[in-house]
Order: structure tokens, then C-alpha cells, then sequence
């Protein structure tokens, strides 16, 4: 393994993702979404979402956001973070698209926002 | 380079509203400066009367607290207006002395009293009612003085009047019309609301004309004389007699005015496009507006410009009026004075002090005006803002919304007000009483959406709006009223429904982003809201030819399953007209036992649930069922669910014709097809109804000469009735009329307005016409109806168990 790959794992290719959908991959963790946006960016977050629980991978695809097919809440899929008024975030795993392929990395959970600033508000 | 500098002139309601929503869009675009010539921060106008009456205090009308300014990087210069714009320079100064230079300048200057030029109006002690310096001064007269005369029997004077009789003063109000608020009023309504005032003790002189005000010893005014010679004491004068747009800064800078700044569609004035107007400053298409909810309209245009999104239009309001005196109800909207080919409905009620008025114009309402009881009047406003004919409800309209079949809750605001904070109002999101007053306080919320958001109530399944509006009304003072002249589809787009419908249709618009590119949508690719409603108009437009977005779906029908609160699906194959045979009830048994269904459920519907299947095991499932007969019962789906059937003829000793056996054939011919909403129909043997018929948006009594046939019921939320549509002798006429009113319903409801609601608004009248009376009309539909369930009786289960949409249903990867 050399270091470019190293902790990431190939999860498949972007065309297996329908735009403006998702796909799950299932850990011994729990299942993880896979976005892929209309302008083909792919974010990969926690599939949970923040307000009971609801699979995020089910969710309408729009614009950099996914709502929850529970009960609508609105995930922004860059930070994590729930759309205001909404308050709570899950956690998002790097993921990047080499040549086509989806490389996910699965230690690499983060909480909250992009800044430290926007972290996860947890009670 | 800096960020452009946006200079603000006026403190008040639209103005800074405009910042609020600009802010929102774009918050880092402007360098922001505000002038405002009172020395507070931004507050709400509307509350003055109840700070007068001691209902509320002024702290609590403050909308924007001086550190909202600070925390949004908002220069903020209060008591200091601006008295010359250099628009060559793009300067403003202000009285200080301080100079702002502007990229985009914004007045929002409101509106001036008008304050009549009688001899001694200049005394001390005579005010208008416009600021808190006003309240003050009426507040600290109130203490010293006894009597008080009001100049004026609008709505303002009125509100003036009440609030010092409430702080102990005895007061008069001079009217110079024979009967109070002849703007907003008739004269039978206004006499109740005289009666009422007087009651509480304040006394009128109406037709009455002020000649002078007098003062007394120490040159504060002490009386004002009639016209006639009558002279009334007083030691405070209010003059409530009118407004006048402020415009005098705007003209000394050559913007062009006509009553107020002329503005264009975009709000921008039409002398120099960098200077914006907004608010009771401005005039739009002839019209000036002294009521908030259309300068909010105003605001959210002006900020959509300001923020470059450039797509906004301003069209227009139409306006409601409330009166906010604690215990008068009074609502008035439109042309309430009818006359030269108007239809006047008229209801009194002298002992409960009840008049209702309904001006009708070929069989819609223009105008409304409501004393005593103004629970209906927001719904009469939204009947006459949508143009709905109401020709079949005429008879009951008098009576109010809960007697045409939508019984909601009763009066919601003699509930609402009993209620303790602990109790649930929204029982879809759990929220107390409590927690919206709190949220509507502390927020500054002023609509129903904006409650919707913040607290989530009214949000779901909307049956508890009436309660919710009811606490805004209590809690902003009553008028929170009106709303656009047009419901965009979503916040997406400021087209409406029925013109989205009208550009597919008309220019030809095959696929969603082709719409979007073509109605400049303002998001990339829309929202929940509008990406499946926009899938199912394409895909009625263009039956065989539009291809179905699968992720412009909700989950339900992109897995033609129910999710569940734990993710997993549940299953529920058709069973026509409820009708089943032994050897399917053990397919069905298998497929449990073999996926291990966590629950087996008969379901409302007449029909069986398998619950708890997991997302991956579907498309097994439905190879197990097919292989037995069975499709999709699309209990997910916007499309025809059930239809219920009672034993009839068959088997029951009243029976008149084969309920079951009809039931079915209809259940055939219309299955698979996507609708505006869920579709669901009965067929009952005979009167007694043992199928709910009455309930359903499309049902069939059978009755000994034929089929009765009824639409528009609902057994959900709100339960409604269904209109009787007609009556026919065959079963060839029941299905061509039923695929006949489905095609209609799908051609022109909105998505997700079921047949009940849809009904209410087009009006039976309108449905009896294309679908009864006009067989042609029907024959085309039907026809249309025909073509297009040839591309949609397609069992999507069959599609997947044979491998379609595979991705949707195997994760992408798993990893141990
Ligand atoms: C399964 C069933 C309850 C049962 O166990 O009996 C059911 C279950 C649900 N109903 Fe229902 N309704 C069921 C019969 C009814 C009935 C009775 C009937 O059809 O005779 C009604 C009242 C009649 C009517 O619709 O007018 C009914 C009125 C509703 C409503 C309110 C609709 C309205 O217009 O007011 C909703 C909410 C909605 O659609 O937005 C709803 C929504 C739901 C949903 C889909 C909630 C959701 O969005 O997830 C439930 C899905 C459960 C699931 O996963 O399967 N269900 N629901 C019934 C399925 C019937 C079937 O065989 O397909
Ligand atoms: C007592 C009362 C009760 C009302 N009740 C209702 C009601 O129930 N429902 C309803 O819909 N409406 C009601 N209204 C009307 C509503 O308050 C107004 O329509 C609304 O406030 C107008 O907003 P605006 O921003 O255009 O003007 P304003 O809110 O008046 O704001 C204009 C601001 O600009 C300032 N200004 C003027 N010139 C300059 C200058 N040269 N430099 C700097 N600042 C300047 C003014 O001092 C003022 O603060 C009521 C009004 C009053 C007075
Ligand atoms: S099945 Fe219907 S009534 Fe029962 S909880 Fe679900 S939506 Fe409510
Ligand atoms: S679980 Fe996601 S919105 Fe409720």
C-alpha cells in the first residue's frame, strides 16, 4: 500500500452513484452515505440523521443538501451540520474521487463544521 | 477595494426588514450604514396601540436591538436624519454633518401625519399617532388631563381613542365621514362598532367638522370647536385624519414622485436605478401601501435585487384590515361596498352583535366585511385571493368553513386563548402553546412560514394553521394578515403552480432542468418541494414521452414501498376490491415467514401490510409476490391506492347491484396512475354505505335504479363529505365517469392538493361542467386518461424483481 491510499479503501466508481442520489456502504459501524451532488461533488456522511435516527441516503438530493425522508430536516452535506433552525450535525468521512474511483476514508470521522468555530453542538 | 456601501435611509418597519432578508441571502455583500431620524433602534409600529392602551411596554416592541446592528457590522446612526443626497456624487449628509457615499442607496422614509392646517393646530398638546414620541406624550397627558377629543374615526383614531379611554381618559372622536371607518366599513357594520365603543364609553360626533382648536391660559390647547359652534374641552387632541408617503428628501433630490417615490416592479425608482424604495414611501403602479404585510412583500424583492440575484418581481397586493381593539373582532378586505353588478350576501345577527357581509362578482368573492365574528375571515380573504368560484358553497359560505364539510376545530381563538402554555397545539411536532408564544416573542416572527420554520408547528400535516395563526394574532396584535397575491410553488421560484403547469404545456418544456433553465429558477436544481412536483407535471404532460426522474421522488416512490422510523420498508401488494383467495393469502404468508416480516397488519384499506423488510430483501419480495399474481397495491404512492368494496349483491340481503364486482373493474382501469395526491375510491352495494363511499375522493353509492356518484370526501385529517356529482344507470358510465374525473384532477390540481381541497377551490360547478354536463368534454378526457394509463400500467414491482433500478436497492459496498 503506498501512501496515497493509505487508510482510504476504494468503495467504487462515481458513476455507481446516481446524481443527485446516494448509495450506503455498510461498516461494522453503521452505514455511511455516499452523496453525489447535480454538480458531481460527493460527500460522504454518517447515514443518521441528527433529529431520530432517519437513513440520510434515502433523502432528496438538492443543491449541496439532503433532506431527511423522516421528517424533512435539512442536512447541509459539506458540514455535517443541520440547516437552521435545526440544530445538530453528524459526522462526515473524507472522501475523494481518483480517476473516476471513490475512495472513502473510514477512520477519518470528523464532527462538526468546517471550522472549529461551527462545531457539533452535543447534549 | 472595499465591499460595496449600501446606505439606508429610515429605521423603520421596511427598511430594516429589508436588511433582515438581505442579510439573509447575501450577509457579507454591503458595507452597511443607517440613518434613522427617531433616536431608537428599529421597533414595531403596529404594537403602539397596545403600548397606549398598557397592553404591552415599549420594551417589548423592539425588533432590533442595538447589538443586532453591531453584531451584523452595521453602522447605525440613530436621531440623525439625512437632509440632502448628492446623487452626482452618490453623498448622502445628514443633520449632523455626517457624510455617507453609497453604492446603492435604500429609502424607506414611511409615511408622515397629515395634520390639518386648523387655526391652533400647532398649540402644545395637540399630537398625531405615529411614534413612540407620540405614545409618550398621549401617555403623560393622560395623566394630567381628563378629556381628550380625537380627530378622526379610521382605523388610527380609533385605536388612539381606545387606548387613552383605557388609560382613564374621557374621549371623543370627531368624524367628519356619517360612520366610522368608511374606508374598510359599511355603514351597518360600523354602526355595530360605534355601539360596541360607546359601550365602552367613548362618545362620537360624526358628520362633525373641527373649526378651531382654542388654548387656554397657560397656551396649551383647552378645547376644539365644531363647526356649528359646539364646543368640546380638551386637554389632548389627537389628529388620526391620514398619511401622507414621505417623500419630501426623495423630491429634493429629483427622484421622480407621483403621492409617493415611483418604483418599478423590482422596487428600484425609476429616476436612477441605484436608489431603491421601499415601504409606506413608495408608490407601486398607482398604489400606495400603508399596511406591513405588503412592504414585507416589498422588502424580500428589494433584498433579492440588492443581493444580485436579480429575479424578483413585485406585483402587488391585496390587503386585509384588522382593528386591534382588545375585543372588537372587525376584518374587512376588498371592495366591501359592492354595488353596479355585485352580489351582496348579508347576515345579521343583532343578538349576538353579528353583521357579515360578502360582496360576490360573478360567483367570486371581491370583497368581505366582518363584525362580531372574523374567524372566517382570513378563509374568505384566501377565496377571493385565489379567484375560487363559490358558487356551490354559496348557500353555506355565510356559515363558515366549518360547515362546508371541513369541521376543524371549532373556534380557534376562544380555544387557543383558554389553553395553558403546557398544552400541545402542533400534535404532528409536539409543540406546547408555550414554546410558539416564546419563539414568536423572542424571535420577532410575524408569519405563519416563519413560525413553521423556527418552531416546526403548522409544519406537518397543517390541521392545527387555525390555532397557530390564531397565536400570532394574539401575540403580534392581530394583524400579521395578509399574504402575496400569489403562492410561489416554492421559495425556488416566484411562479405559482398553475403557471408552471401552463409553461410545460405551452412552451413545449420536456425534462426539470429544461423548466428550471426557462422559468430562472433561483436554486441549481430546487428542493423537496419542487422537484417532485415538477416530475409529476412533466410526466402528465407527456405521458409515454417525459422519462421519470427517479431522485426528483420521495423515498416512498423512488422503493415503491412505505419507509419506516427504523429505515426498514413495508409492503403492501394489491388485493382488488379487497377480494382474496386462499391460495394467495398463503403466497403472502410465505413471503412472510420466508423474509421474516416483523409484523403482519390488515390495513385500513382492505388489504395486508408486511412490515420491517429490509431495503435490500425488496426486490426478493416482489419476485415471491408477482410469482403469485400479485402488483404493487402503490400504498406509498401519489396515485390510486384502494378501492374498498362491500359484499353488495353478491351476498348481502340489501344488495342492490355487484358492489364488489364493480369495484374491482375500477380498480383495473385505473391503477398505476400518478396523481397530484393519493387517490382513493368505494363502492358500496347500497345507501347504508358500508364502504365509506361519502369518504373518498371518488365513491359509489349503488342505488336500486343505478350509481349515485360521489367526489371530493376525505377521511383524513379533516374529514369532508363528498359532493354528489351525478347519477348514471350503467357501469360502463360509472368507469368512463370516474377515469374522466381522475384525468381532470390530474390535469389541473396542484401536486399534493388532494380532490377535497381541490374541489373547494375550482368549485363542483366547474367539475359538473367538464365532466357531466359537457359529454364531449368527458369523452376527451377519458380518452386522455385511457392514453395515458397505457404508458403507466407497467407493475414497477415486476420491473425491479427483474433487475431494474438495481442501485436503489444493493448498498455500493460493505466493508467488515
Ligand atoms: C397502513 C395504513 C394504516 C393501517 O394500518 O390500516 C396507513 C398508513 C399510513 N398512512 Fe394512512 N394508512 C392507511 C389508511 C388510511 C385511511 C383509511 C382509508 O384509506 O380508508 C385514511 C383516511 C382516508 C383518506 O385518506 O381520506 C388515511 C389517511 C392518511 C393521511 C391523511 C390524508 C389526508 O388527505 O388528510 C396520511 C398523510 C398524508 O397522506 O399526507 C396518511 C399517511 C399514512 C402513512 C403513509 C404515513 C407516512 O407518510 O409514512 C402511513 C404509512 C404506514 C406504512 O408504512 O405502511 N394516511 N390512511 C392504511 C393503509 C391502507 C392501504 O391499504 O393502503
Ligand atoms: C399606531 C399605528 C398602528 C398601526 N397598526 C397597523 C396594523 O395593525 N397593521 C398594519 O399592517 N399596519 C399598521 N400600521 C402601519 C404600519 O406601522 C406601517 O405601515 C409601517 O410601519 C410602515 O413601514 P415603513 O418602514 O414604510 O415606515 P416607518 O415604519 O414609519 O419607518 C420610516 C422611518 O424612517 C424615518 N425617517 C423618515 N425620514 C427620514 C430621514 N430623512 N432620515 C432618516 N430617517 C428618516 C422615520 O422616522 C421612521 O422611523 C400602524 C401604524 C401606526 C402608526
Ligand atoms: S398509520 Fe396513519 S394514523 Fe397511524 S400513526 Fe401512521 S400516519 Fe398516523
Ligand atoms: S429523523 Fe431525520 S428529520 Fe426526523
Amino acid at each position: 500500500m503506498n501512501a496515497m491510499t493509505e487508510g482510504w479503501l476504494k468503495i467504487g466508481r462515481l458513476h455507481d452513484v446516481p446524481r443527485q442520489g446516494a448509495r450506503v456502504v455498510r461498516t461494522a459501524a453503521g452505514a455511511i452515505a455516499v452523496f453525489r451532488t447535480h454538480d458531481d461533488q460527493v460527500y460522504a456522511l454518517e447515514d443518521r440523521c441528527p433529529h431520530k435516527g432517519g437513513p440520510l441516503s434515502q433523502g432528496i438530493v438538492h443543491g449541496h443538501r439532503v433532506a431527511c425522508p423522516l421528517h424533512d430536516w435539512r442536512i447541509d452535506l459539506e458540514s455535517g451540520q443541520a440547516v437552521a433552525p435545526d440544530v445538530g450535525c453528524v459526522a462526515r468521512y473524507p472522501v475523494r474521487i481518483i480517476d473516476g474511483e471513490l475512495w472513502l476514508q473510514l477512520n477519518g470521522a470528523m464532527l462538526g463544521g468546517p471550522t472549529p468555530a461551527q462545531g457539533c453542538r452535543h447534549d | 477595494m472595499g465591499k460595496p456601501k449600501l446606505v439606508v435611509i429610515g429605521n423603520g418597519m421596511a427598511g430594516m426588514r429589508t436588511v433582515e432578508e438581505l442579510l439573509k441571502l447575501a450577509p457579507d455583500l454591503y458595507d452597511i450604514t443607517v440613518f434613522g431620524e427617531e433616536p431608537h433602534p428599529n421597533y414595531n409600529r403596529i404594537l403602539l396601540s397596545p403600548v397606549l392602551t398598557g397592553e404591552q411596554t415599549l420594551d417589548q416592541i423592539i425588533l432590533n436591538p442595538l447589538d443586532w446592528y453591531a453584531q451584523h457590522g452595521i453602522r447605525l446612526h440613530t436621531g440623525d436624519p439625512v437632509v440632502h443626497i448628492d446623487r452626482a456624487r452618490r453623498v448622502v449628509v445628514s443633520r449632523s454633518g455626517i457624510e455617507a457615499s453609497y453604492d446603492r442607496l435604500l429609502m424607506a422614509t414611511g409615511s408622515r401625519p397629515v395634520r390639518l392646517p386648523l387655526p391652533g393646530a400647532e398649540l402644545a398638546g395637540v399630537v398625531c399617532f405615529r411614534d413612540i414620541a407620540d405614545v409618550q406624550a398621549m401617555v403623560a397627558a393622560a395623566r394630567e388631563y381628563r378629556q381628550a377629543v380625537v380627530i378622526g374615526g379610521g382605523l388610527l383614531g380609533l385605536e388612539a381613542a381606545n387606548g387613552l379611554r383605557a388609560r382613564g381618559m374621557q374621549v371623543t372622536v370627531v368624524h367628519l365621514a356619517s360612520w366610522l371607518m368608511e374606508r374598510q366599513l359599511d355603514e351597518p357594520a360600523a354602526r355595530l362598532l360605534q355601539r360596541t365603543l360607546e359601550e365602552r364609553g367613548i362618545a362620537f360626533r360624526l358628520a362633525a367638522q373641527t373649526e378651531a382648536l382654542q388654548a387656554g391660559e397657560s397656551g396649551r390647547v383647552c378645547a376644539v370647536r365644531l363647526k356649528g359652534g359646539e364646543v368640546l374641552p380638551a386637554g389632548l387632541v389627537v389628529m388620526a385624519v391620514g398619511i401622507r408617503p414621505n417623500t419630501q428628501l426623495a423630491e429634493a433630490a429629483g427622484l421622480h414622485c407621483n403621492r409617493g417615490i415611483v418604483v418599478d416592479d423590482t422596487l428600484q425608482t425609476v429616476t436612477d436605478p441605484r436608489i431603491y424604495a421601499v415601504g409606506e414611501c413608495v408608490s407601486h403602479r398607482g398604489v400606495f401601501y400603508g399596511l406591513v404585510a405588503p412592504l414585507f412583500e416589498q422588502a424580500k424583492v428589494a433584498a433579492n435585487h440588492l443581493a444580485r440575484f436579480g429575479i424578483a418581481r413585485y406585483t402587488g397586493s391585496i390587503t386585509a384590515t384588522k382593528l386591534k381593539v382588545t375585543g372588537v373582532d372587525l376584518y374587512s378586505a376588498g371592495d366591501f361596498m359592492g354595488g353596479e353588478g355585485c352580489e351582496e350576501i348579508v347576515l345579521r345577527d343583532a343578538g349576538r352583535g353579528v353583521y357579515k357581509k360578502l360582496v360576490l362578482r360573478q360567483g367570486r368573492i371581491v370583497g368581505a366585511c366582518l363584525y362580531g365574528d372574523t374567524l372566517d375571515g382570513p378563509w374568505y380573504f384566501e377565496l377571493m385571493r385565489e379567484g375560487s368560484d363559490v358558487t356551490a358553497l354559496r348557500e353555506r359560505l355565510m356559515f363558515g368553513r366549518a360547515h362546508v364539510g371541513d369541521a376543524g376545530h371549532g373556534d380557534p381563538r376562544a380555544r387557543v386563548q383558554q389553553l395553558p402554555d403546557s398544552a400541545e397545539i402542533c400534535g404532528c411536532n409536539g409543540v406546547c402553546k408555550g414554546t410558539i408564544l416564546a419563539a414568536i416573542r423572542d424571535q420577532k416572527l410575524f408569519t405563519l412560514e416563519e413560525v413553521r420554520a423556527h418552531t416546526k408547528a403548522s409544519a406537518s400535516c397543517g390541521s392545527c394553521t387555525g390555532l397557530v395563526e390564531a397565536l400570532l394574532a394574539m401575540a403580534v396584535g392581530g394583524d400579521h394578515s395578509t399574504a402575496p397575491s400569489k403562492k410561489p410553488l416554492c421559495p425556488c421560484t416566484h411562479y405559482t403552480h398553475d403557471e408552471v403547469r401552463a409553461a410545460i404545456r405551452d412552451q413545449g418544456l420536456k425534462s426539470i432542468p429544461a423548466v428550471m433553465r426557462r422559468l430562472e429558477w433561483k436554486t441549481p436544481d430546487g428542493c423537496p418541494k419542487c422537484r417532485p412536483a415538477l416530475n409529476y407535471y412533466l410526466l402528465a404532460a407527456w405521458p409515454g414521452e417525459y422519462a421519470d426522474d427517479a431522485q426528483s421522488r420521495f423515498i416512498n416512490e423512488r422503493a415503491h414501498g412505505n419507509i419506516q422510523k427504523d429505515g426498514s420498508f413495508s409492503v403492501v401488494p394489491r388485493i382488488w376490491g379487497g377480494v382474496v383467495s386462499p391460495r394467495e393469502l398463503r403466497a403472502i404468508a410465505a413471503v412472510a415467514e420466508k423474509y421474516q416480516a416483523a409484523e403482519v397488519k390488515i390495513t385500513g384499506g382492505q388489504r395486508i401490510d408486511l412490515f420491517g423488510i429490509r431495503k435490500e430483501d425488496l426486490p426478493a419480495v416482489w419476485r415471491d409476490l408477482s410469482a403469485a399474481g400479485f402488483v404493487s397495491g402503490h400504498a406509498y404512492g401519489k396515485a390510486l391506492r384502494t378501492v374498498k368494496t362491500c359484499v353488495g349483491s353478491r351476498w348481502c340481503r340489501f344488495g342492490t347491484q355487484d358492489s364488489t364486482g364493480l369495484g374491482i373493474k375500477l380498480e383495473q382501469a385505473t391503477w398505476g396512475s400518478w396523481m397530484p395526491h393519493k387517490f382513493k375510491m368505494a363502492v358500496s352495494g347500497c345507501p347504508r354505505n358500508c364502504a365509506e363511499a361519502t369518504i373518498k375522493d371518488f365513491g359509489v353509492v349503488c342505488v336500486d335504479s343505478g350509481y349515485e356518484l360521489h367526489v371530493g370526501g376525505n377521511g383524513g385529517i379533516k374529514v369532508r363529505v363528498t359532493d354528489l356529482l351525478t347519477h348514471v344507470k350503467t357501469e360502463a358510465e360509472v368507469i368512463e365517469h370516474a377515469c374522466a374525473f381522475i384525468q381532470l384532477y390530474r390535469e389541473e390540481a396542484h401536486y399534493l392538493e388532494r380532490t377535497a381541497p381541490w374541489v373547494e377551490r375550482v368549485g363542483l360547478a366547474h367539475i359538473k361542467a367538464r365532466v357531466v354536463e359537457d359529454a364531449d368534454s368527458r369523452r376527451a378526457l377519458y380518452e386522455r386518461f385511457l392514453q395515458s394509463q397505457r404508458h403507466a400500467q407497467h407493475d414497477p414491482w415486476a420491473e425491479r424483481a427483474q433487475g431494474g433500478a438495481a442501485h436503489e436497492f444493493a448498498p455500493l459496498e460493505t466493508v467488515v
